[in-house]
């Protein structure tokens, strides 16, 4: 009996560590040939490490191709987004799960359909809306839409958290004396900190990846994020796997290393936004 | 207290920009689409009042057809292939292996990268003449089998869906594991002292337990299918002979590049109903399950 279940270990182990490569060595690879010129990549050594390290890939992407002009727009386009989406989320869940008055039930199914509604149906009226705002081709373009779609989770998320906690707080802030801005700002906010967390991860990870929107409204150079950015590089570049792998790569640090820094919040984050209904 | 929670103006302040954002970029762009999709229009002046002649020609629409045939195909490998595979994944980590943690780790780096870093990845994967399959392919002897995988009919579809799957197995895993780590110790405990081995464990208890996260992972997998987009726009645009169009690719090329904006809006509203059907469904597939149970 005993040697059968270490048997079933060893044998779980092995397929774990099987599947483990599986998950994981497409991004090796493309970090492999991220640092290999065309010679290597085309002339044979395709899977294998690099035999010249070419790190000019990366002074080439960033150079010619820009990329780092498109880290910048994610940057810049993804932080705004989380800031508002917080802003909103926050002060939305707030006068839904606690202040007092009629429609409140009305209104938050209002804002929940919001989260089944597919992006794509929305496409082409927005491009026509933004169109006609003269929108097209700026960053608020992009964090308008990005945070419109980031709201209904990001409410949904905060009020069920709010619904978790006790009023005693805010009951005592009020025969205090504090009013309802003081309320919110001194007791709730810091309260809700933890769903806010979750929230900003969902945010950063469905924005910085955003792709439909991205190339719909963006092909401006300048304004180019880093999705859009990589699709027109690649155009570009088509043969020149090795510029486009380090495009590829800068793009996806960042994320990486949030990961790293935060892997089990990020993990509790996305696992919410999926349990949501 | 109640005076100070009823203060009507900083409901609005707190509410309105809210209510303005969801209205202006969500409802009333889907209403938008609607009128849309009853004109007949190539985004050029206005367009005409046709009724419903665009929903009249949908039904005749072998591209259409296609299209909403690869996204049930995927929808199926989603539920019946995937799912059970993250389902068994999850029970293996849930079960006490060494490294736990490292593994649920590793298994969900996929799932918060770029689907556009995916896309180009795999695309380099699936390359006829350099690409890493063909490569491996050729190193264990079977060089008869390389081919150009996406680029022809017969292979492009199920290439193109392989590397969504692949992205997605850590997410759902991810969140079964949380599902079994959530049955309680003693339920388990009960079943072993009764005799149970592991595999019974994990049939008879940790299965039925995990219903209702079950439920969450086959709608999400089932609305994600109809809804994909990105990779495929990444990988093959719906090509090869639109072997690998989907609908919302469909509708997209529609607009953007046949400038049929009245038909695509069609399209997008079809999307819209199909996903909103399909939830209900398989709530009341559920549902029906459970009382029988």
């Amino acid at each position: 009996m005993r040697e059968k279940i270490k048997i079933g270990k060893i044998i779980s182990q092995l397929f774990l560590l099987f599947y483990s490569i599986v998950s994981i060595y497409p991004l090796f690879w493309l970090l492999l040939f991220s640092l290999k010129n065309n010679n290597e990549i085309f002339g044979g050594n395709i899977a294998g490490l690099p035999k010249h390290w070419k790190f000019e890939n990366y002074i080439s992407a960033f150079e010619q191709a820009k990329v780092l002009d498109y880290l910048g727009n994610s940057v810049l386009v993804t932080s705004i987004t989380i800031l508002i989406v917080i802003i909103l989320s926050s002060t939305a869940a707030f006068a839904l799960e606690r202040m007092i008055w009629r429609g409140q039930k009305t209104m938050m199914k209002v804002i929940l359909i919001g989260m089944m509604v597919p992006i794509h149906a929305t496409l082409l009226p927005l491009f026509m809306v933004l169109k006609n705002l003269h929108l097209l081709n700026t960053y608020w373009g992009l964090i308008i839409p990005y945070v419109a779609f980031g709201i209904p989770m990001g409410i949904y998320i905060t009020t069920s958290f709010l619904s978790s906690i006790p009023r005693e707080l805010e009951e005592a802030a009020a025969i205090d004396g504090c009013g309802i801005f003081k309320i919110f700002a001194v007791i709730i906010l810091p309260l809700v900190k933890p769903a806010l967390a979750t929230i900003s991860i969902f945010t950063y990870i469905s924005s910085w990846n955003e792709l439909m929107f991205a190339v719909t409204f963006i092909s401006k150079q300048e304004y180019k994020t880093l999705t859009v950015g990589i699709m027109s590089m690649v155009g570009a570049y088509t043969t020149k796997w090795g510029e486009i792998g380090a495009g590829l790569v800068i793009a996806t640090i960042p994320t990486i290393f949030i990961y790293i820094l935060l892997s089990e919040q990020v993990q509790k984050s996305l696992v919410t936004g999926a349990v949501k209904g | 207290m109640k005076k100070i929670l009823s203060d009507k103006r900083a409901i609005v302040l707190f509410l309105l920009p809210t209510l303005l954002v969801i209205l202006l970029i969500i409802i009333i762009p889907i209403l938008i689409s609607f009128y849309y999709s009853l004109l007949n229009w190539d985004g050029i002046g206005k367009g005409t009042f046709i009724g419903i002649k665009n929903y009249v020609s949908m039904l005749q629409d072998e591209r259409l057809f296609n299209a909403i045939k690869n996204s049930l195909i995927f929808a199926g490998l989603s539920l019946f292939i995937q799912l059970p595979f993250c389902l068994f994944l999850a029970i293996l980590v849930a079960n006490g292996v060494k490294g736990e943690k490292v593994y649920r780790t590793l298994f969900f780096i996929p799932v918060i990268i770029s689907t556009v870093v995916i896309g180009q990845l795999w695309q380099k994967i699936y390359n006829t003449d350099y690409g890493l399959l063909n490569e491996f392919l050729q190193k264990l002897g079977l060089s008869f089998l390389k081919q150009d995988w996406l680029g022809q009919e017969t292979t492009a579809l199920l290439c193109s869906f392989i590397p969504i799957l692949w992205q997605y197995v850590g997410y759902h895993m991810l969140i079964m594991y949380a599902g079994i780590k959530g049955i309680s110790e003693e339920v388990n405990e009960a079943a072993m002292i009764d005799g149970a081995t592991k595999g019974q464990l994990a049939i008879y208890i940790t299965v039925p337990m995990l219903k209702p996260i079950l439920k969450v992972c086959a709608t999400f997998s089932l609305i994600g299918a109809l809804k994909v987009f990105d990779l495929i726009y990444v990988l093959t645009g719906g090509g090869p002979f639109y072997s690998t169009e989907v609908p919302s690719i469909y509708m997209y090329t529609t607009i953007f590049d046949a400038f049929h904006y009245g038909y695509g809006s069609a399209v997008s509203i079809f999307i819209i109903l199909e996903c909103f059907v399909f939830t209900i469904l398989l709530n009341l597939l559920f549902k029906s399950r459970r009382e029988e149970a």
